[in-house]
C-alpha cells in the first residue's frame, strides 16, 4: 500500500494546498485566565438537547454536571467554573440565533481546581465501562465535528473493528492545536489511544499526521516508547503527505490504507474507527482523574491577533475575553472566523462562546477584508480547476450551473450532491470566484427539507 | 503576509487560492506573445495593422452586446476573453489579409459565436475558430492568399505607412510576393496528379522549416514557438499535458501509419505536426476551457479526435488545413463526452453505483 501511494505521488485524491500559516506552531500551549462570567450553551451537538439540573442561584464546583440528557446521541455538560449559576435562558450561539445557555459567575476567591473528579483505577475497567465513563465526560469530537465520542467508539453488534485510527492531520490552515497537542500531550495521547482501542477492541492504533509535523510524529513516537508495553505495531505514527482536506476521515483513509469507504457506509464497516488525536488525549487524561471536559485547547491566530498562540480555555468563556487576552481588543466580529479558514464558520457577535468543537479562532485584519470588496464574481469558464480540485470525485462546476438554475433534484439525483462534505476546495481554487461550496450547502438543505417533507 | 486572499466570513471557505479569469485570459496571451512577435517580424507591418484591428473589432462586438444587455461594458471586457478570442483569430488569418477581413472577423466572433450563446462559458463552439471558418467559406479566396515571409527591415518590406495602405486598400503587386503554405501545395500538387515524392524534390517546394519563414498565417509560421508558449502554459498550470498531446497523437499515428504504407500519397508524422495549426490547434485552440471537456479522460476522447478529424481532413477533404473544422467538430461533441465521461466518485462505480463491501479478510 506504501509502495502504491509512493507512484502515486499523492495522498489521496485531487485536494488543495492552501498556505499553512501555521504562525502558532512553534509557541507553547499557554493557559488562558478564567473569565468572569462563562456562558455553556446547552446545544453543541446532535443529538436531545441536554437538560440542566442546576437552578438559578446554585452554587456549582468546576468540573459538576450541569446539564444530561438520556439520549445516547447526545453528552452532559459539566461546570466550566467554580461560581454561582446567575442566568437559565437565551443567550447568543455560535450560529447567530439565541440558544438556550447557562451562565456562570465566577467566585472571585476561588482557585478553580478541578475537585469534583475523583481518581479511579482503569485496570480492569471493559469495553462497556469505559464508553460509559466516556459518555460521563461529555466528551465530542474536539476536531470540530463535535460528534459525541462514546457513540463514535461504540462498535455496532454486527460489525468488528481492528484498528483505531488517530487523526493528527490538521489540515486546516492556521489551526495548531493539535499539532501542539501531539507534541506537548503525547503521553496523555497514547493512553487516550489506549482507552479507545479497548472501548473498540482493535487490536492496533495507527496515528496519522501530516509530513510537514515531523515534531508531532517525533514526540508520539517517544511517547509510545516511554509508555513501555506497547507490543511491536500495536501503536505507531505514520506520516501523510500534506494537503487538504486531509483530516476527513474518508481522505486518510484512503491516504494510510489507499482504501475507499463504499458510499452509504461508515469506516466501522471496514474494521476502522477514526479519532481525533486532541479528543483521546483529552480522554487519556479525564478519564482515570475521573472528571469531565470543562475546557479545550484553543488556537487563537491570524494577523489580527498580538499574541496569537494555542490556548487552554474555559469552556463558554467569550471570545470577547478571549480576544481581549490574545490581544485584539478591537475587532469587529466580521473579522472573525470560528474554525479554519477553509471550513470555519463566521462569528455572530463578540458575545458568543467556546463551545466543545471550536478548534480556532481566526481573526484577520480589517483591510484583508477589504480586499474582498473589489473581488469579482465571473460566469463559468468551465476551467474544470474545481473538478481537479473535488476530493470526493464530483463536478462542482456542473453542479454550480444546475444550482443557479435551481435544479436541485437533478443535483441529488444525477451529479450525487449528497456526497459532498463541504469542505470547499472548489470555491478556494475558481478564479471566476464562484460561491460554489456556498451554493451547495443551500441546495443541500433544500433537499433534506424536500426529502423531510414527503 | 496570509498568502491568500480573505474572503468576508460570512460561509466558509474564508479563504481564495487567488486566482482569477482575468488573469488566466492574460497567461494565455503571454504565452501567444513570442510567435506574435516573430510573425509580426516576418510579416511586417500589414501582419500588425491586422492584428490591431482584428482585436479591435473582437471588442467592439463584445462590447456592443454587452451594452445591448444594459450591463457596463468595461467590466466585461476586463476578463480578457473577446482580447484573447481576436488575438487567436488573428493568428489564424493570412498575415496580409485586407482590414475588413479581420474586422468582419472579430465582430462575428463575439457576437455570433459568444454573446448570442450567452456570453463567456456559455458558448459551444470555440468563438475564434467559428469565425476563421466562417470567413474561409465566405471568403475563400482572401482567406487563402499567403505571401511569401518579408521581414521588418529587409529589402522591399512594407513600412508603416505602406503596411498601412496594403491593410487598408489591398495587395499592391500581389504576385510579387505570394506564395503558398506547404498542406496548400501538397494538396493543390496532388490534385494536379503529381505525386508527394515528385512535389517535394522540385526545387520550388515550400521549405518546411521548424522556426524559419515558412508560408501561413501568424500561427502557423512557427511551430517551435508556438510549442515553446504551450508548454510555458503547462507549467503555468493554465492547460495541462492532456489535450495538447492527444491532439498531437490523433493527426502523428495515422499520419505514421498513411505515410508508411504509401509515401507518395501520405504526408509524414513530422510534416503534419509542423505544418499548418496543428500546433497552435493543440496548444491554444482546442484547450479552451469553456468548448472542452472537463475530466482528464474526456480532454483526451476529445483532443485525439480533434487530431484524427484534423489529418481526415487534411489527407482527404477539400481543404489543405483542417484544424480549425476539427475543432469545432470535436466542440459539439464535448457536451456528450461530459455526460458519458465523468468523474468517479469517491466510494462509488464509475455508473454511480456504491462500492461493494470488501469479503471478510481471514
Amino acid at each position: 500500500m506504501k509502495l502504491l501511494s509512493y507512484f502515486r505521488g499523492e495522498a489521496f485524491q485531487r485536494g488543495v494546498h492552501p498556505p499553512a500559516n501555521k504562525l502558532t506552531a512553534g509557541t507553547k500551549i499557554r493557559r488562558l485566565p478564567f473569565p468572569p462570567r462563562v456562558i455553556v450553551p446547552l446545544s453543541q451537538h446532535i443529538g436531545k438537547v441536554p437538560r440542566p439540573i442546576v437552578k438559578l442561584g446554585q452554587e456549582v464546583v468546576r468540573g459538576e454536571p450541569i446539564a444530561r440528557t438520556d439520549d445516547w446521541l447526545s453528552v452532559p455538560h459539566h461546570a466550566p467554573l467554580t461560581g454561582v449559576v446567575e442566568f437559565i435562558g437565551l443567550r447568543p450561539g455560535v450560529r447567530g440565533s439565541w440558544v438556550e445557555s447557562i451562565v456562570i459567575r465566577a467566585h472571585p476567591g476561588a482557585t478553580q481546581e478541578d475537585l469534583w473528579g475523583q481518581a479511579r483505577d482503569l485496570t480492569d475497567a471493559g469495553s462497556s465501562d469505559i464508553l460509559q465513563m466516556i459518555w460521563d465526560t461529555g466528551m465530542v469530537g474536539l476536531g470540530g465535528a463535535a460528534f459525541p465520542t462514546h457513540a463514535k467508539l461504540t462498535v455496532p453488534k454486527q460489525a468488528k473493528v481492528h484498528t483505531l485510527v488517530v487523526n493528527g492531520c490538521e489540515c486546516e490552515p492556521y489551526l495548531t492545536c493539535d499539532h501542539r497537542v501531539m507534541i506537548e500531550q503525547a503521553d496523555d495521547l497514547v493512553q487516550g489511544i489506549r482507552y479507545g482501542m479497548r472501548a473498540t477492541g482493535a487490536g492496533r492504533a495507527i496515528v496519522g499526521i501530516e509530513d510537514n509535523k515531523r515534531d508531532a510524529r517525533d514526540a508520539v513516537e517517544a511517547a509510545i516508547k516511554r509508555a513501555g508495553n506497547v507490543s511491536e505495531g500495536e501503536i505507531y505514527a505514520e506520516m501523510v503527505p500534506t494537503k487538504y482536506p486531509q483530516g476527513s476521515e474518508k481522505m486518510l483513509l484512503m491516504a494510510l490504507f489507499g482504501i475507499e469507504i463504499p458510499a452509504g457506509q461508515l469506516p466501522v464497516s471496514l474494521g476502522m474507527v477514526v479519532n481525533n488525536v486532541g479528543t483521546l488525549a483529552a480522554l487519556g487524561k479525564l478519564l482515570p482523574a475521573g472528571r469531565g471536559l470543562t475546557e479545550r485547547v484553543v488556537t487563537i491566530t491570524g494577523p489580527g491577533v498580538a499574541k496569537p498562540g494555542d490556548y487552554i480555555v474555559p469552556l463558554g468563556t467569550p471570545l470577547r475575553f478571549v480576544l481581549d487576552y490574545a490581544g485584539a481588543p478591537d475587532v469587529d466580529a466580521k473579522q472573525i472566523i470560528l474554525g479554519g479558514p477553509m471550513m470555519g464558520q463566521a462569528a455572530a457577535s463578540l458575545d458568543v462562546p467556546i463551545t466543545k468543537g471550536m478548534s480556532g479562532v481566526l481573526v484577520m485584519r480589517a483591510d484583508d477584508m477589504a480586499l474582498q470588496a473589489d473581488r469579482k464574481t465571473y460566469p463559468c469558464i468551465k476551467c474544470a480547476e474545481c473538478v481537479e480540485s473535488c476530493p470526493m470525485g464530483l463536478n462542482p462546476s456542473t453542479l454550480g450551473m444546475l444550482a443557479a438554475k435551481r435544479e436541485y433534484d437533478r443535483m441529488g439525483a444525477e451529479y450525487y450532491l449528497g456526497e459532498c462534505f463541504e469542505c470547499g476546495c472548489c470555491s478556494y481554487v475558481c478564479p471566476s470566484n464562484i460561491p460554489l461550496v456556498q451554493q451547495f450547502r443551500v441546495a443541500k438543505q433544500i433537499l433534506r427539507e424536500k426529502a423531510i417533507a414527503k | 503576509m496570509t498568502g491568500f486572499v480573505a474572503t468576508a466570513p460570512l460561509a466558509s471557505p474564508h479563504a481564495h487560492s487567488g486566482g482569477r479569469v482575468t488573469w488566466v485570459m492574460g497567461k494565455v496571451m503571454l504565452a501567444l506573445a513570442p510567435a506574435t512577435l516573430y510573425g509580426f517580424w516576418l510579416y511586417g507591418w500589414p501582419a500588425i495593422h491586422l492584428w490591431v484591428i482584428t482585436i479591435l473589432f473582437s471588442l467592439l462586438g463584445e462590447a456592443f452586446c454587452v451594452r445591448l444587455m444594459g450591463r457596463r461594458a468595461i467590466p466585461v471586457l476586463m476578463d480578457g476573453s473577446a482580447a484573447l478570442t481576436g488575438w487567436l483569430l488573428a493568428l489564424s488569418l493570412p498575415p496580409w489579409a485586407p482590414w475588413w477581413l479581420g474586422a468582419v472577423g472579430g465582430l462575428f466572433a463575439t457576437v455570433i459565436a459568444k454573446q448570442v450563446f450567452g456570453g463567456l462559458g456559455q458558448n459551444l463552439f470555440n468563438p475564434a475558430m467559428v469565425a476563421r471558418v466562417a470567413l474561409l467559406i465566405s471568403f475563400p479566396v482572401p482567406m487563402t492568399q499567403m505571401v511569401a515571409a518579408l521581414p521588418l527591415g529587409s529589402v522591399g518590406a512594407p513600412d508603416f505607412v505602406q503596411g498601412l495602405r496594403i491593410t487598408l486598400a489591398g495587395m499592391p503587386n500581389y504576385d510579387a510576393v505570394a506564395s503558398a503554405s506547404l498542406l496548400g501545395h501538397a494538396k493543390t500538387e496532388l490534385s494536379r496528379g503529381i505525386d508527394l515524392v515528385q512535389t517535394f524534390a522540385s526545387a520550388n517546394a515550400p521549405a518546411l522549416s521548424f522556426i524559419g519563414a515558412r508560408t501561413g498565417s501568424l500561427g502557423e509560421t512557427s511551430a517551435l514557438l508556438i510549442a515553446a508558449g504551450g508548454i510555458a502554459l503547462i507549467f503555468l498550470r493554465i492547460i495541462t499535458w492532456h489535450i495538447p498531446v492527444a491532439m498531437l497523437l490523433g493527426i502523428a499515428l495515422p499520419a505514421l501509419i498513411g505515410h508508411a504504407i504509401d509515401p507518395a500519397r501520405y504526408l509524414g508524422a513530422g510534416t503534419h505536426l509542423l505544418s499548418g495549426a496543428a500546433m497552435l490547434g493543440a496548444f491554444f485552440i482546442a484547450t479552451d476551457y469553456v468548448t472542452s471537456p472537463n475530466t482528464r479522460l474526456g480532454q483526451l476522447v476529445f483532443a485525439f479526435g480533434c487530431g484524427f478529424l484534423t489529418w481526415v481532413i487534411r489527407t482527404y477533404g477539400g481543404y489543405p488545413e483542417g484544424v480549425a473544422f476539427a475543432v469545432l467538430l470535436m466542440n459539439a461533441l464535448t457536451p456528450a463526452i461530459d455526460r458519458l465521461i465523468k468523474p468517479r466518485i469517491y466510494g462509488r462505480d464509475r455508473k454511480g453505483k456504491p462500492m461493494e463491501l470488501p469479503e471478510e479478510k481471514a
